[in-house]
């Protein structure tokens, strides 16, 4: 999968997605569950909000310092005996990671979750080499073994599929025979994939928080599969995102807390590994090879700029969770692998405003986003940023609005326009207008009333209202 | 006390009645009202949709327009909310930056006017039936008023106030989001009015006349007997 899933145009997707009603339950009752808990699991803590401004302060000072500490990182990474490679882009990192994979030979490859190398489409590249790659997590595995499905959630990726799709999906493709019950579905995963772990030569990796003072990389996952992708295989590489990093272990707790609250309201997810290296004499397990691979593919360019903020994100959903949009066209819609408003933000910087443009445009501007965020980016005022940078610098706005918004400016900048405007508006859709109201607007108005009635302008404004009783 | 009304460009063309309760409402409660005619429209519309220039036009005129008042205060969360962002987006432009903090400081949603600076909770309002209140997005995560409408309506007479499932859910509007993204406007909307429906109540209340427009429209699409009133016309009822 590249960041880009290639679906269709925008407002196909969203049809589609939005008569999907599965997947529509899905979300809506994942929503529920996972906000409340979210907003459970940060009450427990108290001073949620205090909580939020720390780790707001974290990742800014670690983007304000970024070369530092990856440089940091970099050098306590080889001091262990690891290897570390900086990718500028996805082909570099593919490359990289081909080579490496390719000298030693490997066939099978087990890997654990990780978003960022969905974006440079390591599978696939892994894949051409001849290797197999197998997903451990359980929601990336369903998606592979239902011919990879793209992922609908950053979090939860198989999020638009209920329990009986999986069911049918293990039988058709797994020779599954039980029923759809979670615990079945999962021991039957389980089993699947425990043979994978005892065969893979390569083991592959993402990373929540590489920590710059050790060397070490955070995984935060819950089924434990990441253990085993770093424990068995004897070579181990981590891909992350050149952002994904904190200064000390110190930090890393702080946003451990906010992301295992933020993402599914528990205090801790199951498991919570820091992995520091290869494998020290006189250890017992861990790969005898480690490489980390660093990647920019775009990011450094958001560095320094008004969208910087994005680059806090710990990838924890609770944006997705809460978005009112996502819950109605679910994560396909977006046509890249990052959805929700974070997806909104990310896409067009990554990928870029050809294929994006209308994603800034996804959103009401609720700020439900903005409010739910644990490190406090404004999601939706870059969201508003996308939109001035679509009508200033790329000039992508179509004609009509342009025109309007212009007409707008001048009305609204001048009171005697505005006055003489609104006063003959009446006038102007009174031959669509009937019993005060407009049920087939003409222009603009139509996108309207397609949908609702719209009211008709007041004969009398209240202005004139106001004036007539004596008010000034 | 004097207030300086903004009425909103929705509710002079649109929904006079809202303005004329929100007058009568602050006569009543010992307010003279001041209504200076060269307002127009907050802004909103163009700098939403990424057209900062045209969008400063308007938001310099209505800080020319309303710099002299004592209290401004206006019937729309989402204006308020708007009013209170002018110093954000003039930020670095010196002048400019410093009168649009002093007038978003001196800038009131009514609610929050009469909790707050009126101190008064009780309106002598009263209106039988039941009914639901819609947070509007902007009046409660932007400009932070939360309890205040409810305040005000928990004292209203025969009027019993059901909380609304997932109040926290926008209801589709979103200024130019309702047109150029009709299709899922759409789907948000119907939900609200299946939330609304499922505690059968006789009104929808809201502070927001856009949200209103949205969720009124479509009721009134769907035929449903569900009647939409701002608070201001609530809290006028005798
Ligand atoms: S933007 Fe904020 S809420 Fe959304 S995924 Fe990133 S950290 Fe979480």
């Amino acid at each position: 999968m590249a960041l880009k899933i290639n679906m269709g145009e925008f407002h196909e997707r969203v049809e589609k997605g939005i008569h999907n009603t599965f997947m529509r339950g899905a979300v809506a009752g994942a929503q529920e569950r996972l906000r409340t808990r979210r907003l459970e699991a940060a009450e427990e803590l108290g001073n949620w909000e205090e909580w939020r401004a720390l780790g707001e302060e974290i990742r800014q000072h670690t983007l304000e310092n970024l070369d530092y500490y990856l440089m940091q990182l970099s050098e306590n990474v080889k001091k262990r005996g690891g290897h570390v490679f900086f990718a500028q882009t996805a082909e570099e990192a593919n490359d990289y990671i081909c080579r490496v994979v390719a000298s030693k030979q490997a066939k099978k490859i087990v890997k654990s979750k990780s978003m960022v190398t969905e974006e440079i489409h390591m599978n696939a590249a892994l894949e051409k080499l001849g290797c197999e790659v197998i997903e451990t997590d359980l929601g990336e595995y369903i998606l592979q073994v239902d011919d990879h499905d793209p992922p609908s959630h950053i979090v939860a990726p198989a999020l638009h599929k209920n329990k009986e799709q999986i069911r049918d999906v293990f039988k058709e493709k797994l020779a599954y025979t039980k029923t759809e019950k979670p615990e079945e579905l999962a021991l039957h995963a389980r089993h699947m994939l425990r043979h994978e772990y005892m065969t893979a030569d390569v083991g592959i990796t993402g990373c929540n928080f590489a920590i710059a003072e050790s060397g070490s990389i955070t995984l935060v996952t819950n089924e434990g599969n990441a253990d085993l992708v770093t424990a068995l295989p004897k070579t181990q590489i981590t891909v992350m995102g050149m952002e994904r990093i904190v200064p000390t272990f110190e930090e890393m707790e702080v946003l451990v807390s906010l992301l295992t609250r933020s993402a599914v309201g528990q205090k801790l997810t199951s498991y919570i590994t820091v992995l520091t290296g290869p494998r020290e004499e006189g250890e017992v397990d861990g790969p005898e090879e480690f490489h980390l691979v660093i990647v920019d593919n775009g990011r450094s360019d958001i560095l320094g700029t008004e969208f910087q903020s994005v680059l806090q994100c710990i990838r924890c959903a609770a944006c997705v969770n809460v978005c009112p949009v996502y819950r109605h066209i679910g994560g396909h819609s977006y046509g890249s692998i990052y959805s929700g408003p974070i997806g909104a933000v990310l896409s067009p910087l990554l990928g870029g405003y050809d294929d994006y443009k209308e994603l800034p445009y996804a959103s009401t501007l609720c700020a439900a986003c903005t409010e739910a965020c644990p490190v406090k980016i404004p999601l939706h005022e870059l969201l508003l940023k996308h939109r001035q940078t679509i009508v200033e610098r790329e000039g992508k706005a179509p004609i009509s609005e342009k025109l309007a918004m212009k007409a707008f400016g001048l009305g609204a900048a001048s009171s005697l326009l505005y006055k003489l405007g609104s006063k003959i508006a009446p006038t102007a859709v009174n031959p669509f207008t009937t019993n005060d109201r407009i049920s087939k607007g003409p222009g603009p108005l139509k996108a309207w009333t397609d949908i609702r009635e719209f009211p008709a302008p007041e004969k009398e404004r209240f202005r004139d209202w106001l004036k007539q009783r004596g008010n000034e | 006390m004097n207030v300086t009304l903004f009425v909103t460009c929705l509710v002079d063309l649109f929904h006079v009645n809202v303005g004329k309760a929100t007058v009568e409402l602050l006569e009543r409660l010992g307010c003279t009202i001041h209504f200076p005619e060269g307002q127009t429209c907050c802004g909103q519309p163009a700098y939403n949709s990424g057209y900062v220039k045209e969008a400063k036009e308007a938001m310099k005129h209505m800080i020319r327009t309303f710099e002299h008042a004592e209290y401004i205060v206006t019937p729309s969360g989402s204006c308020a909310t708007m009013f209170k962002e002018y110093p954000h987006i003039f930020q670095g432009d010196g002048e400019w930056e410093e009168r649009a903090q002093r007038l978003a400081d001196k800038t009131y949603e009514l609610t929050q006017f009469i909790v707050d600076v009126l101190k008064v909770e009780d309106v002598g309002a009263r209106l039988e039936g039941k009914a639901t209140y819609h947070t509007s997005c902007h009046m409660t995560r932007l400009l932070g008023v939360k309890d205040a409408p409810f305040t005000l309506l928990q004292h209203v007479k025969g009027l019993e106030v059901v909380p609304l499932p997932n109040a926290h859910n926008c209801c589709g509007f979103g200024g130019t989001f309702s047109v150029k993204m009709g299709p899922i406007s759409e789907q948000m909307v119907d939900e609200k009015i299946q939330c609304i429906e499922q505690v059968e109540a006789d009104y929808l209340i809201g502070a927001d006349c856009g949200c209103l427009m949205n969720i009124g429209g479509r009721i009134e699409r769907k035929g449903k007997p569900i009647r939409v009133m701002h608070i201001a016309e609530v809290l006028n009822c005798r």
